[in-house]
């Protein structure tokens, strides 16, 4: 498969997990969140002021009623933005091709 | 009502300052390795990989699934991310869905983002590159023997990582350890089984689609995606 190819479907792969299948993922406390609860320590959590203004926050776009939809919104957000954090970052630090270096696997 | 997001990294509180910091500060020293280690070994052909593997763990880790009693868990991607880019570059995978997380998404405290990184990535992607290397060492080199290690080291890298959580926790006089551990393993344990068949069947897909992007697969899976004991055709 060309690589192009294969990058592209993953990410909408991706993307389509992130918006489509996660408003109907499991709602359940996960393994952290439900020991905190039996041992109870969950109420020491607490968010900090940046966290309250955080965009996002609970995987919820903002002013969306619906919120399957504001579940999925924010995916589809935050999977194209993670990419584009993740690609602009590896794109910086990239290693310069110094003429005859070698292209296989990393030394 | 508690205001705590649906999927729950360590969030702010749970640690005290001292751990917070201690844990900060390997998760650091690990992720700036990473971008060291990006310079020299980061090839062209990879440099979209990392971004499409991060948005790729992103989105999994928004798909809690559901385990027994009440509980549920998602993907934590240390070792998919190790295996196809090598230890220290899945540091920087984790790191920036980490980041973006506790910023953007409100998941995970910001004082805890080290703890997290570690826990979720340092941690587990150092195990993984150590043990699937070690294990391409004294195994066969056949595809069911590498992802076959892979999903044992997938459950590893959780099972490690919920019990670095407890130990942070206890050093933080949250709760004691004798409490937390057994608890925090037997439902990682549950989860570990998830981690693990999803990453055998991701590092499966891109085995068979791009085998050479799979960093730490043996050389003799990548020419042509056949096991070693058959004959290989069209290598040099």
């Amino acid at each position: 498969m060309q690589l192009r190819l294969f990058l592209i479907l993953t990410v909408a792969v991706a993307v389509g997990l992130a918006a489509a299948v996660s408003p109907f993922a499991s709602a359940r406390p996960d393994g952290l969140e439900k020991v905190a609860q039996e041992k109870e320590f969950l109420d020491q959590g607490r968010l900090v002021d940046v966290q309250k203004e955080s965009p996002l926050a609970g995987y919820a776009f903002p002013a969306v009623g619906n919120e399957r939809v504001a579940t999925g919104l924010a995916g589809f957000a935050g999977t194209l933005g993670v990419f584009a954090l993740g690609y602009g970052l590896a794109y910086v630090l990239r290693r310069r091709e110094g003429g005859d270096a070698p292209s296989g696997a990393p030394a | 009502m508690i205001e705590l997001p649906i999927a729950l990294h360590i969030p702010d509180g749970f640690l005290s300052g001292g751990v917070a910091a201690a844990c900060g500060v390997g998760a650091v020293a690990a992720v700036a390795y990473g971008l060291r280690v990006a310079n020299t070994e980061l090839d062209e052909a990879r440099v979209p990989l990392l971004g499409v593997l991060a948005a790729f763990i992103f989105a999994t880790q928004m798909l809690n699934f559901p385990i027994a009693g009440g509980t549920s868990g998602h993907l934590l991607g240390a070792t998919l991310a190790a295996v196809l880019l090598g230890p220290w570059l899945a540091c920087l995978v984790l790191g920036v869905v980490l980041v973006v997380q506790a910023f953007a998404f409100a998941d995970g405290g910001i004082s805890a983002l080290g703890a997290n990184v570690l826990n979720m990535g340092v941690l587990g992607a150092l195990l993984a590159g150590f043990l699937v290397a070690a294990g391409t060492k004294v195994l066969p080199h056949t595809r069911v023997a590498f992802l076959g290690v892979v999903g044992v080291v997938s459950w590893l890298a959780v099972m490690v990582g919920a019990a670095a959580t407890s130990v942070e926790l206890a050093a933080s006089n949250t709760v004691a350890l004798g409490a937390s551990l057994p608890a925090m393993l037997g439902v990682h344990a549950l989860i570990g089984i998830g981690e693990a068949v999803i990453t055998v069947a991701a590092v499966s897909a891109v085995l068979a689609a791009r085998p050479d992007l799979v960093a730490l697969v043996p050389k003799e899976l990548t020419a042509t995606g056949a096991p070693a004991t058959r004959p290989v055709e069209g290598t040099v």
